[in-house]
């Protein structure tokens, strides 16, 4: 097994006739994603790389049946694309695409309580359950199939862990980028619970970043619900306050969301903590020992 | 992005928050000439510069004549203000401005956020005007009343009343305070604004509530709907290294270590921070090349990073996933045989073809120093700096 996507994903491509929505549809494609088709508001009727173009994501779930969205339309129109897919019911949407103004992501947020759809994003890798399926824009081949979860805020850091994670033997079970952003769809939380009720994960890995509270409200979940190993790497212990690191969501703020806090919390309810970037799939091989 | 105190009123004004007459001045004459324009008889001569505590540093003085207008001026401006927030090397003074002199009754405290974990704006309002505000969270946390706006239904009269009646407004103070808050949330949320702080508000001698100070962030991601506020951005506020790298696409900030490094992605780039301080070194800075590491990009970076003295060593950390190892380690020999690099370079290349990447910079005439891993690459570059 796997959470959030297996071969049973029908994926549409929201923003397909782009560059990058093609060539990371041509990529998921390869790895054996099932993609239905794309959506292009103006191009529906035609076809484009062999598969059917729709106007709307509405046809898409009619015609086709998506149940999963992959969104790499432009930050001005993206959060309306989130609306859209969500409206018309489908289960899953990732959004890819960075630079999305906060406050549009506040209107999605409200807008999602409302629908039965779980946002995974925006500014994020996406989802990979390795052998199953792949909806997003990582290097497949870093990945192999197994039992370990991964979480992340990152994207190359992830790319990072999970070749430490191959490199030590330990296939994933699914791995999943969650955003950098500082309104994001899904939480630690939310994949945690997620995880934890997965028979085929054995353990999970949660990347986190400087900034916010997410890492603790984490700990707390993890202390509460998790029983299986949790290693946990939190990135920017030198970054100074008050300068955004890349990330929108990486600023420390009055003192608040530094990384010595979050290691603090996480260590406290049991995770194993990875000292150094270097360890992270050491200290899994470790955890799963124990 | 960040902008002035006498731009972020302009902004306030336009939405129908009170703030004190005043107007910028770049010079000497334009100080005097505005003191004459606002008349009265007591000015505030106030340096604008990107950073608080302004008045502890000299940057704010009160001015009881024209001549002492002049003065403060002549002193503030070209000045080096250092405050708790610009670091030990200050800011120098390029602007002023000049405001009418404001009868203080109480000075009180409103900034409303952006806040990620309710997903809404979050007002907070005290009575401990002109604190930092994270000072009284810390000491007096029961000075602080929060209001969460519920983004479906907006500002409420009820939460209007109760912070009013936490800053100890009544009758007309009241009225006056909650037109003053409606305003701010309007102007907040028409320029995407991140925050928006007034410290202190003032009530005045005649009951009036108004902003004397004024501090706004805008969310970046926006700027693409708010061209006019984008000419706001003042760049000598900025880091010239900062500026040259949002040029070419690529995030940087400077630190004060002696290892430069060059990542693509931002997670990683912090964790190279991290792992490089791990290995006994301190890092130079913060350089996210992106996805895509381009020749290009590569070199902008080496030029950038290579603009600090202080930089005795350079580690290039790319995990190729999208963009091939290969491809990045043609730009890094490309980017480097047009520069004239005198320090240590290493490099580390995983991911996407790494093996072909570090046989090409192994047999490239140019000296790298090739790193197996990630661990790897930080001793290496802390060794490399250690004998320079």
């Amino acid at each position: 097994m796997s959470i959030l996507i297996n071969k049973q994903s029908r994926v549409v491509v929201q923003g397909f006739t782009g560059s990058e929505g093609t060539f990371h549809a041509e990529q998921m494609i390869a790895y054996g994603t099932k993609v239905i088709g794309g959506v292009t508001p103006g191009k529906g009727g035609t076809t484009h790389l062999n598969l059917p173009v729709f106007d709307s994501v509405a046809e898409a779930v009619e015609k086709e049946g998506a149940n999963v969205s992959i969104i790499f339309v432009p930050p001005p129109f993206a959060a309306e694309a989130i609306m859209e897919a969500a409206d018309v019911g489908v289960a899953l949407a990732i959004c890819i695409t960075e630079g999305i103004p906060t406050r549009d992501m506040v209107e999605v947020n409200l807008f999602l309580k409302s629908r039965n759809t779980r946002l995974i994003g925006p500014n994020c890798p996406g989802v990979i359950s390795p052998g199953k399926a792949k909806v997003g824009i990582m290097p497949a081949f870093i990945h192999k199939e197994g039992s370990i979860g991964v979480i992340s805020r990152s994207g190359t850091l992830t790319y990072e862990t999970v070749g430490q994670l191959t490199g030590v033997g330990l296939g994933q079970s699914t791995c999943i980028g969650i955003g950098g952003d500082p309104i994001i769809g899904s939480s630690f939380i939310d994949l945690l619970g997620l995880f934890q009720n997965d028979p085929e994960t054995e353990g999970v890995v949660m990347i986190g970043e400087i900034g916010g509270a997410a890492e603790e409200k984490a700990a707390d979940f993890i202390k509460e619900h998790v029983t299986k190993p949790v290693v946990a790497f939190i990135a920017g212990q030198t970054a100074p306050p008050g300068r955004r690191m890349g990330h929108a969501g990486a600023i420390i703020a009055g003192g608040k969301g530094t990384a010595a806090e979050k290691f603090a919390a996480l260590r406290a309810a049991g995770a194993y903590i990875a000292e150094s970037p270097a360890a992270i799939g050491a200290t899994m091989k470790k955890a799963l020992s124990n | 992005m960040k902008i002035h105190e006498y731009q972020g009123k302009q902004v306030l004004r336009s939405f129908g928050v009170t703030t004190p007459e005043g107007f910028p001045a770049f010079t000497v004459e334009e100080a005097v000439e505005a003191a004459r324009k606002l008349g009265g008889s007591v000015w505030v001569v106030k340096a604008q510069i990107h950073a608080g505590g302004r008045g502890k540093g000299g940057g704010v003085k009160v001015a009881k004549s024209e001549a002492e207008v002049r003065t403060f001026a002549q002193q503030m401006l070209g000045m080096t203000l250092v405050t708790h927030q610009t670091g030990p090397e200050g800011r120098i003074v390029k602007r002023l401005l000049i405001e009418q002199g404001i009868d203080i009754a109480r000075e009180l405290y409103v900034g409303v956020v952006l806040d990620r974990e309710s997903r809404a704006d979050v007002f907070m309002v005290s009575t401990e005007g002109g604190m930092e505000i994270e000072k009284v969270a810390e000491e007096t946390p029961e000075k602080i009343c929060k209001v969460v706006v519920d983004p479906g239904v907006g500002l409420r009269s009820y939460q209007l009343r109760a912070m009013t009646k936490a800053l100890g407004l009544t009758g007309d103070q009241a009225k006056s305070g909650s037109a003053f808050l409606i305003a701010l949330y309007k102007a907040y949320k028409a320029t995407d604004s991140s925050l928006a702080e007034i410290n202190p508000l003032v009530v005045t001698g005649s009951g009036q509530v108004i902003a004397l100070d004024a501090k706004m962030n805008f969310d970046d991601n926006a700027s693409y709907r708010h061209a006019d506020l984008m000419e706001l951005r003042d760049f000598d506020e900025e880091e010239a290294a900062e500026i040259k790298a949002s040029e070419f696409g690529l995030n940087y900030i400077k630190l004060s270590g002696n290892v430069g490094c060059m990542v693509n992605g931002a997670g990683l780039a912090m964790a190279t921070m991290d792992i490089i301080k791990l290995a006994g070194g301190e890092p130079a800075n913060f350089l996210d090349v992106g996805g895509g590491a381009s020749a290009k990009s590569v070199k902008a970076g080496f030029e950038i990073i290579l603009s600090d003295s202080n930089v005795k060593a350079v580690w290039i950390n790319i995990f190729g996933g999208i963009v091939r190892c290969d491809r990045v380690a043609q730009g890094v020999i490309d980017a480097l045989s047009e520069l004239k690099v005198t320090v240590p370079v290493v490099v580390r290349l995983a991911g996407t073809n790494a093996e072909l990447a570090a046989t090409m910079l192994r047999e490239s005439p140019l000296k790298f120093i090739v790193a197996d891993n990630f661990e790897d690459g930080a001793y290496k570059v802390v060794q490399a700096v250690a004998a320079a």
